[in-house]
C-alpha cells in the first residue's frame, strides 16, 4: 500500500478513539457541573475497574455478553442488515440454555452443558432467521421486523414462564451442575467473589471464529458482498436472499449463545429480564468496534467498564452521568466516524 | 481573443504526495464553446472543482472578468455567475421541473404558500428564451437523462449563471440527444454564455468546441483554436505519444455456433415487453455488435442471457446444450459477462482487488479449501491478472473504488476474461474509460474473438461497434430491425434504423 491510502485506513481505525476522547471530554463537563474533578471520577472509575483483581472480574463478566451482542450485530452489519433484534434473542437464547440444562438434569457430564450452549445458539438462529425469511421471501425490512420480534420475544417469555418457572418466583429451575460454566476465580484468587466466568473464553474463541467466517471462507465472502453492493453480489451468482437469512440466523446464534455468561456462569438459572439492554447495547459496541471482531472485544471492555464503573461512582456523582457517558460515546461514533472517513476517502 | 471571462492561473492542487493540478493556468472567454480535454485523472474535474469552490487550492488564483476572487464554497461561485452541471445530476427526483428550479428561493404569497403559478411562468420564460424544451410542471423521476440535464443546464441558467461547467455531459446522453444537447450549448453561447465541456471524446469536441485545452499528469499541455489543431495532435498531446491505430488483427475463419438465442422475450422491471421474440447466433471467432438507443431492450437482453433475469418466452443454447437457469449455472456453462455499470454490477468498490476477481469464482476449489479461502492463494490469483491485464496500481490489497475508471474496467474484463468461457457477453466496455486503457480493452476482445471465443457486443459508441465487430445487428423497440457485416455498413446507416427509421418494423 502507498502512503495515501494506509494513512487513510489510519484515520478510519483511530475514529472511534477520537470518539471516546471527545465524549469522555464532553462527560467531564457534566461531572464538573456536578460539583466533581473529572479527572479524580475517572481515576476512580479506572482504578475501580481495572485496578483491583474483584473489579477486573466484575469489567470482564459484564463485557462478556457485550462481546457477543456485539458480534451479533457486526454480522448483520458486514451483510448489510440491521439486526435490532440482538436483544430478544440474547433473552430466548438465555432461556433456551436454562430449559435444555435441567431437561438433561440426568445425563452424564458434558451432554448437558454441551446441550445447554447448542439449545441456546438454535434458540437465537431461530429468532433472527424468521425476519431473515421474511426480507428474502416478501421484502419486509429486517429493522422493523427484528424489533418486532423483540416484543414478540418478551412476551413469549413472560407467557411461557407461568409453566416454567419456579412457583411463585420469575425464575426457572436451577441448572445441574454439569451444566455451570465456572467462575474464573476457581483458578485465579485474584478476582475473588467476581462473576467472571468461563464464558468470557467461549465469546473470545467466538470472535475469532466470527473472523475466521468473515475474512477467510467463501460463505463470508458471500455474506460481505451481499453486504457492500447486493446488485454485483447477484452478478456474481450469489443468492441474495438465502444469504441475508443464514446471516442473520448466524447473528441470531452468536446473540443466542450470549445468554450462557448470565445463565451457566453466574446465577445457574434463568430470570425474567436477565438481558437488561445487552443486546440493544451491542449496537453501540459494534458502531465503536467498526464491525471488526478485534475491535469488538475491545469496545466490549469499555462499555463493560463503563457499565460497572457507574456502579463504583454512584456515592460521588449520580450513576445516570456514565450512562450518558455511554450515550455522549455513540453520538459522537457517529459523527468522528462520518467525519473521518469522509476525510479517508477524499485520500483514498 | 477578447479578456477572459473567467481565467484559473497558476492553480496547483495536491492531493497528499499526489499533484493532482500542476500549475495550471486556463482562460475562458465570453461566449466560447471551450473544450477541456484530458484522460481520466489527468485533472480536468479537479481544475473545475478549483474553480467552482469545492476543493481550495494550494496556490495561484481565479480572476472572474479580469478580478481576482476568492471562491470558497459552490455559493460563491453561483453568486460570481458560474454554473456547474454535474456527472451524477444534483435534482429531487419526487418534485416537478419548477419546484427544482426554484428550490432554496421559492416564490412565495402570504403565509409562506408557495407559488406553483410563479414558479412555472419563470422556467417557462427561461426555457423559451434559450430555447430548452422543458414541461415545468413534469416530475423529474418522469423524465428522461437528456431531460434531466437540461433542467440542470436551467437550474444553472436561472441562477444567473454566465459560465456553464459541464462534467462529461454526453456520457449518460444517446446520439440524438448529445445532438440536442449540442444545439443547446451553441444557442447558449451565441446569446453569450461561455461552455467548459470536460470531455475525452475527441469526436464531441470537433463537432461543437471552439478552443481546446488539453491537460495531461495535472499540467496544462496545450490548447488554441480547434482549427489549428488536427485529431491526432489532440490525442497525442492527451496521451503523451502517438497513437498507435488500432491494429485489429483478425485470424479468419469462423467456427461453429457457440451462442443460439431463439424467439427471446423478456419483460422489463416494469413488467412490459422489452425484448420481443429476438433470434440471433454468434460464432466461435466472431464479434457480433448489438447498436441501439439506450432503453431499446438490450440491457434486459443482455440481463436475460447472464441469467439474471428470466425469459417470458423462447430459448438460450450455448455451445449446443440449453443454458441453465441462474448466474451461477450459466458462468459454468460457459459465459462472461462484462456488465453494462460496472458500479452496480461488475465490482465491489469497497472489496480489495483480489476480492473483486473472483466474484463469481468465490467456490473455486482452487482457491482455498473446503469453506476456506486461501488468501495466498487470492493473492497469487489477483498478482497474475493485474500484471497481464496492466491494472495499475497492481496491488492486490488496493481497493477497487480507489482505482480511476479505466482501471476499473481493466479489473472487470481481467476477471471474466480469465473465467475462459466460450461466450463473453460484453456491454459498454469502455463506457467512461480513457484512451489508453480503450485501445487496450479493444485489443483484448479481438484477442478473446481470435482465440475462438464468441463475443456479444452492446455499445453506444459506433465506432467501437463498427472497429470491433464483424457483424452486426441494430435493436429497436425489442427487436432486431436491421444486420449487416460491418463491412457493409457504416455509422449513418445504422443511426438510421436505430432510430425507428424507415425499413425498420416499429
Amino acid at each position: 500500500m502507498s502512503a495515501r491510502p494506509r494513512l487513510a485506513t489510519a484515520l478510519e481505525i483511530a475514529a472511534p478513539i477520537v470518539a471516546v476522547g471527545l465524549a469522555l471530554a464532553a462527560g467531564g463537563a457534566f461531572i464538573l457541573a456536578a460539583g466533581e474533578d473529572p479527572f479524580a471520577i475517572y481515576a476512580l472509575i479506572f482504578r475501580q475497574c481495572f485496578g483491583t483483581g474483584y473489579g477486573l472480574g466484575q469489567t470482564l463478566f459484564k463485557a462478556t455478553p457485550l462481546i457477543f451482542t456485539g458480534l451479533a450485530v457486526a454480522i448483520g452489519f458486514r451483510g448489510g442488515l440491521f439486526n435490532i433484534g440482538v436483544e430478544g434473542q440474547l433473552y430466548l437464547g438465555g432461556l433456551a440454555a436454562a430449559l435444555a440444562a435441567v431437561a438433561l438434569a440426568h445425563t452424564p457430564a458434558p451432554v448437558p452443558l454441551l446441550g445447554a450452549l447448542v439449545a441456546a445458539a438454535l434458540a437465537g438462529a431461530g429468532w433472527g432467521a424468521i425476519p431473515g425469511v421474511l426480507k428474502a421471501r416478501f421484502g419486509a425490512h429486517e429493522v422493523i421486523n427484528t424489533i418486532m420480534m423483540n416484543f414478540v420475544a418478551f412476551s413469549l417469555v413472560a407467557f411461557v414462564g407461568r409453566r416454567v418457572f419456579e412457583i411463585a418466583t420469575v425464575r426457572t429451575l436451577q441448572i445441574p451442575a454439569a451444566a455451570e460454566l465456572p467462575r474464573f476465580d476457581v483458578w485465579l484468587p485474584a478476582l475473588r467473589g467476581s462473576p467472571a466466568n468461563v464464558a468470557l473464553i467461549l465469546a473470545v474463541l467466538l470472535a475469532l471464529a466470527v473472523g475466521y467466517l468473515m475474512f477467510r471462507t467463501r460463505f463470508g465472502y458471500a455474506i460481505r458482498a451481499v453486504g457492500f453492493n447486493p446488485g454485483a453480489a447477484e452478478y456474481g451468482g450469489i443468492a441474495i436472499g438465502r444469504t441475508q437469512t443464514i446471516t442473520l440466523a448466524i447473528s441470531g446464534a452468536v446473540a443466542g449463545l450470549g445468554g450462557v455468561n448470565f445463565v451457566l456462569g453466574y446465577k445457574h438459572f434463568f430470570e425474567l429480564g436477565f438481558s437488561a439492554g445487552a443486546g440493544f447495547l451491542g449496537i453501540a459496541v459494534a458502531l465503536i468496534g467498526r464491525n471488526h471482531p478485534l475491535g469488538v472485544i475491545v469496545a466490549a471492555l469499555f462499555f463493560g467498564a463503563l457499565s460497572y464503573g457507574g456502579l463504583v461512582i454512584n456515592q460521588r456523582v449520580p450513576k445516570e452521568l456514565v450512562e450518558m457517558l455511554t450515550a455522549l460515546v455513540i453520538l459522537f461514533a457517529i459523527a468522528v466516524q462520518q467525519v473521518m472517513e469522509r476525510a479517508a476517502r477524499s485520500l483514498r | 481573443m477578447s479578456a477572459p471571462v473567467v481565467a484559473l492561473r497558476n492553480v496547483t492542487r495536491r492531493f497528499g504526495s499526489v499533484v493532482a493540478n500542476d500549475d495550471v493556468t486556463l482562460e475562458i472567454a465570453p461566449g466560447e464553446i471551450h473544450a477541456l480535454v484530458g484522460e481520466n485523472g489527468a485533472g480536468k474535474t479537479t481544475a473545475m472543482r478549483v474553480l467552482y469552490g469545492i476543493l481550495p487550492p494550494h496556490a495561484g488564483h481565479i480572476e472572474i472578468d479580469g478580478h481576482t476572487v476568492r471562491i470558497a464554497r459552490p455559493q460563491d461561485a453561483i453568486r460570481l455567475g458560474l454554473g456547474m452541471v454535474h456527472q451524477h445530476f444534483m435534482l429531487v427526483e419526487p418534485m416537478t421541473v419548477a419546484e427544482n428550479l426554484t428550490l432554496g428561493h421559492e416564490p412565495a404569497a402570504a403565509f409562506g404558500a408557495y407559488r406553483a403559478g410563479a414558479a412555472q411562468r419563470a422556467v417557462e420564460e427561461l426555457s423559451r428564451r434559450y430555447g430548452l424544451a422543458v414541461d415545468p410542471r413534469a416530475r423529474i423521476r418522469t423524465l428522461s437523462v437528456g431531460a434531466q440535464q437540461r433542467v440542470e443546464i436551467l437550474k444553472a441558467l436561472h441562477h444567473g449563471a454566465r459560465v456553464l461547467i459541464l462534467d462529461e455531459p454526453t456520457a449518460v446522453l444517446a446520439p440524438q440527444e448529445v445532438d440536442e444537447l449540442f444545439r443547446v450549448l451553441r444557442g447558449l453561447a451565441a446569446h453569450g454564455t461561455s461552455i467548459v465541456l470536460i470531455t475525452h471524446k475527441l469526436a464531441e469536441v470537433r463537432a461543437i468546441a471552439d478552443r481546446v485545452t488539453v491537460m495531461r499528469a495535472g499540467r496544462v499541455v496545450g490548447g488554441g483554436a480547434l482549427t489549428s489543431l488536427t485529431h491526432d495532435a489532440i490525442a497525442e498531446l492527451m496521451v503523451g505519444r502517438a497513437m498507435a491505430p488500432l491494429v485489429v488483427e483478425r485470424t479468419p475463419g469462423v467456427e461453429g455456433v457457440r451462442l443460439e438465442v431463439n424467439d427471446l422475450e423478456v419483460f422489463d422491471a416494469r413488467g412490459l415487453a422489452a425484448v420481443r421474440g429476438v433470434s440471433f447466433t454468434v460464432r466461435g471467432g466472431e464479434i457480433l455488435g448489438l447498436a441501439g438507443v439506450e432503453g431499446n431492450g438490450q440491457h434486459e437482453l443482455i440481463e436475460c442471457l447472464a441469467g439474471l433475469v428470466h425469459a417470458r418466452g423462447g430459448t438460450v443454447r450455448i455451445d449446443g446444450r440449453d443454458a441453465p437457469r441462474g448466474t451461477r449455472a450459466r458462468f459454468a456453462a460457459g459465459l462472461a459477462h462484462v456488465p453494462a455499470d460496472r458500479h452496480r454490477r461488475g465490482m465491489i468498490e469497497p472489496m480489495t482487488l483480489a476480492e473483486n476477481l473472483i466474484l463469481g469464482l468465490e467456490r473455486d476449489p482452487a482457491l482455498g479449501r473446503g469453506p476456506g479461502l486461501d488468501p495466498a492463494a487470492l493473492a497469487r490469483h489477483a498478482r497474475a491478472l493485474l500484471e497481464a491485464y496492466d491494472v495499475r496500481p497492481p496491488d492486490p490489497r488496493a481497493r477497487a473504488g480507489a482505482l480511476s475508471g479505466g482501471n476499473q474496467q481493466k479489473l472487470v474484463m481481467a476477471r471474466e476474461l480469465s473465467r475462459n468461457a466460450g461466450v463473453m457477453l460484453v456491454a459498454h466496455p469502455t463506457r467512461g474509460v480513457d484512451l489508453g486503457a480503450t485501445a487496450f480493452i479493444h485489443r483484448r476482445l479481438i484477442a478473446a474473438r481470435n482465440s475462438g471465443r464468441a463475443v456479444l457486443l452492446v455499445s453506444s459508441e459506433l465506432s467501437e461497434i463498427l472497429a470491433l465487430s464483424d457483424r452486426v445487428m441494430v435493436i429497436f423497440d425489442g427487436r432486431i430491425v436491421f444486420e449487416s457485416t460491418a463491412r457493409a455498413t457504416d455509422e449513418r446507416e445504422l443511426g438510421h434504423y436505430m432510430t425507428g427509421g424507415a425499413g425498420a418494423t416499429a
